[in-house]
């Protein structure tokens, strides 16, 4: 059942409702490239030239980084926080929630402007969670003003920061990690914080160290919103045209090789579950097969001890049927049974993993739906362990059993 | 003679034999490949890093402007040297088990067409060879007008020191001194061979051995920064790292200590494997509960198959049959059932075994851990049948019929 939470944590599509229309395009942008999967995230010019389109109804560029932050109105030393550089979309069409204060507009990633999103989590560390919007944080050299506040945000895994799973063998637990501290508008991040974006790869030398805008690297990502099949239709169209008149123009080599994944199926492409956990259930899950042949072989010869018992309920006008019921019933009360030792079981396990060092611990609680299947798995395998010694008890002959009393 | 009469018993009794022996099998099955994880990650936990960790830690510094302070390695170092029980300081770009240094795709030729695989570059200044404890095999140690600074990824055409596995991988069978790899804009010249060193996350990039790495002498400067290694007494190491800390963030005040890579080697290493850690235990909690689980049916089900059988050991008893006669035959018994559940947990074992080779790296299951299994089970069945063979043996002819 630990598993199982655990599992369904993980796997739990982290945007209900809504991932279905949200698109993670990808051109295959390397020079070099051998016709393969396209890399995971562009390079600048493609990234910006389809964010400028405009083709879809909500789109973000989304690149990450470290930068060091000073927060002038405290004592507090300075410390390394993690950036994201997105576009006011962003925080619309992940409907990311707010405590104080609201996201940048577009006009404000046109202006370059310094107003700049944080966590509720910096909010606790620097302002004790008080209001903070119209305060400013020091980034490099750069004063920002606080715009606003997250409410506490916790989406699993961190899709939106999602790249690079295949490369890590199963070892995926770092695409859980909390949100970054820091969101900025990113043309403003190109001013303030230009040497600090980290290439996800690179083709070729870096003209100038740090710029990335010019270089011949893939890092940063595209997320548009598409609402309904036509949109999506109509996007891939202008994807591929996109892509082909890069090719002509030489940037590109294999302009077919242009990818479309909504969330979740980009989320299934790079494998976010991480292979432990999936081993983990897996063993659950033959474990508890197990315990269900040992539960039929043991009530097998519980019911077959009632023999007597049940020849003479049989005798006293009991049917087949009743007898069934009777033995099924009795199974499923030790299901319950079993099932409520679990749970207390379950929760000393999620406790365990909470207490575990990987970026999901803290993900790690039972849910009312998880609770449910568990108990209801529990009796369903009781029920199922049951129903082959109690269809036998209820099928011997009456006269047998009477035989033997 | 006992087997053609046990074999004729059991059939009364298929279902229940069945389920055994269905239980077995899945035991069987899950027993052999659980056991080889566990070999597997035990193996890839107990990895030689070809470092000298135990006298070892690390002291990060991050967020130096890098045009801003000219000499925060220098300044750094000496701070760090000046802490007393601190042998040795240098600069270097990463550790194993640390975060992941220059890596990238290398070739065997100019012009890229021969590609060799994903490997780590390690690069560090004069002394960090020495510190670090790499144990050269053949060829000689960079000399000191060999470390330069770095161009854009790496130093320029730089002289290196190869593991003997990945110079294997590379030049199979051939002498790797002199000879030279492409990657990352440059060329690289091998000049001598080391025992070990393995890549900074063994197991999780995409090198296809915890070898793949290489030395490179580097000259510190703006793009190799705030990376620092310090060696100790290990009995003192821990306290001496500690202390080294403190001193570093007093040297360059503006500079933010890295508080989760700021460790010592012995330390890094054990949070590396935590998770390997936790595995192994579970896996090892899996196995023994499954024997339990399996041993508790088996005595469960026996016990009540005496129970229901008195009359029938009573006739044998009272025919001749000997208690010995009788043990033997819930022994039998047993062995039948179990050895039936074991070589259908054989097949299954392969099976589970070839599926987990497509998901998850793990080889072939060796014959060993399926003799191992199916020793362990058959011996876990004779031990569990045990006292209610014996409770059998026991009926005494007499009692059996009167009861019947």
């Amino acid at each position: 059942m630990t598993t199982l939470a655990v599992m369904r944590l993980l796997s739990a599509d982290p945007l209900p409702g809504r991932s279905q229309h949200i698109f993670y395009p990808q051109v295959d942008v390397n020079p070099d490239s051998k016709g393969r999967e396209p890399l995971d995230v562009m390079d600048y010019k493609t990234a910006f030239d389809l964010w400028s389109a405009k083709r879809a109804s909500q789109q973000a560029l989304v690149a990450s980084y470290h930068a060091k932050l000073r927060a002038p109105e405290s004592t507090l030393p300075p410390m390394m926080v993690s950036v994201t550089s997105t576009t006011a979309d962003f925080f619309a069409m992940f409907a990311v929630p707010f405590q104080y204060g609201r996201a940048w507009s577009a006009d404000d990633d046109a202006a370059r402007a310094r107003g700049i999103v944080i966590s509720s989590e910096l909010n606790r560390k620097i302002f004790g969670g008080a209001n903070s919007v119209g305060r400013s944080l020091r980034i490099g050299d750069a004063d920002l003003r606080i715009v606003g506040v997250l409410a506490p945000w916790r989406p699993s895994p961190l899709y939106y920061k999602v790249r690079g799973g295949r490369f890590s063998s199963g070892d995926t637990a770092y695409l859980y990690s909390k949100v970054d501290d820091v969101f900025m508008p990113f043309s403003s991040s190109l001013d303030v914080s230009k040497g600090s974006f980290e290439p996800f790869t690179c083709w070729g030398t870096i003209a100038t160290p740090g710029d990335l805008v010019a270089s011949p690297c893939a890092w940063l990502a595209l997320w548009v919103r598409l609402d309904d099949q036509a949109a999506v239709d109509r996007y891939r169209a202008f994807l591929q045209g996109y892509a082909d008149q890069q090719r002509l123009a030489g940037r590109i080599k294999f302009s077919d090789n242009v990818r479309l994944r909504n969330l979740v199926e980009w989320l299934d492409f790079n494998q976010v579950v991480p292979s432990d956990v999936k081993l983990q259930t897996l063993l659950a899950f033959a474990f508890l097969l197990i315990c269900i042949s040992n539960v039929v072989g043991l009530l097998l010869a519980k019911f077959m001890r009632y023999g007597a018992e049940i020849g003479l309920r049989r005798a006293l006008g009991a049917t087949r049927r009743d007898i069934l019921m009777q033995c099924l019933s009795e199974a499923a009360t030790i299901g319950a049974l079993g099932g409520g030792g679990g749970l207390v079981l379950t929760l000393c396990g999620l406790a365990l993993v909470r207490r575990q060092q990987v970026e999901y611990a803290d993900l790690a609680h039972l849910d009312v739906t998880t609770l449910l299947i568990t108990m209801g798995l529990s009796v369903a395998a009781s029920l199922l362990a049951g129903v082959i010694p109690a269809v036998r008890a209820s099928l011997t002959p009456t006269a047998l059993q009477l035989k033997l009393i | 003679m006992q087997v053609r009469l046990v074999l004729v018993a059991l059939r009364k009794h298929r279902l229940s034999a069945f389920l055994l022996a269905m239980q077995v099998c899945l035991s069987c099955a899950v027993f052999c490949n659980a056991s080889l994880l566990i070999a597997q990650r035990y193996k890839a936990m107990h990895l030689n890093s070809g470092i000298d960790e135990s006298s070892l830690a690390v002291v990060k510094l991050s967020g130096i402007d890098p045009d801003r302070v000219a000499d925060v390695n220098a300044r750094a170092l000496d701070a760090i040297r000046r802490v007393p029980g601190v042998t040795a300081a240098s600069v270097v770009s990463e550790v194993p088990f640390g975060d992941s240094p220059a890596r990238g795709g290398v070739t065997l030729d100019a012009e890229h067409h021969q590609s060799a695989g994903v490997i780590d570059f390690y690069m560090g200044d004069r002394q960090a060879i020495g510190s670090l404890g790499l144990h050269l095999v053949a060829g000689s140690l960079p000399g000191p007008d060999d470390y330069a600074p770095i161009t854009d990824f790496v130093p320029s055409n730089p002289p290196v020191l190869i593991t003997r596995v990945l110079a294997e991988h590379f030049w199979p069978g051939e002498n790797p001194l002199g000879k030279r790899f492409w990657g990352m804009e440059t060329s690289f010249t091998v000049v001598g061979v080391i025992d070990h060193l393995s890549v900074a996350t063994p197991g999780g990039g995409e090198a296809k051995d915890p070898d793949w790495s290489v030395f490179v002498p580097t000259q510190p400067g703006p793009k190799l920064l705030g990376t620092y290694l310090l060696k100790a007494d290990p009995a003192r190491l821990g306290q001496v790292a500690a202390e080294a800390v403190r001193a570093a963030q007093a040297a360059i005040p503006d500079a933010v200590v890295d508080v989760d890579r700021s460790a010592t080697l012995p330390e890094l290493r054990h949070r590396y494997f935590e998770s390997t850690r936790v595995m192994i235990g579970l896996l090892f909690a899996v196995i023994v509960t499954l024997l339990g689980t399996t041993a508790l049916g088996i005595v469960g089900l026996a016990s009540f198959w005496v129970a229901q059988r008195k009359r029938h050991v009573g006739t044998r008893r009272a025919l001749g049959a000997t208690s010995r006669d009788i043990f033997r035959y819930f022994q039998i018994e047993n062995a039948l059932i179990v050895g039936g559940g074991v070589l259908a947990g054989l097949v299954l074992a392969y099976v589970v075994n070839q599926q987990l080779m497509q998901r998850y790296e793990i080889p072939r299951l060796p014959v060993r851990y399926v003799g191992l299994a199916a020793v362990s089970l058959l011996v876990l069945g004779q031990l569990a049948v045990f006292v209610p063979a014996r409770r059998a043996a026991a009926i005494s002819p007499m009692e059996a019929v009167r009861q019947g």
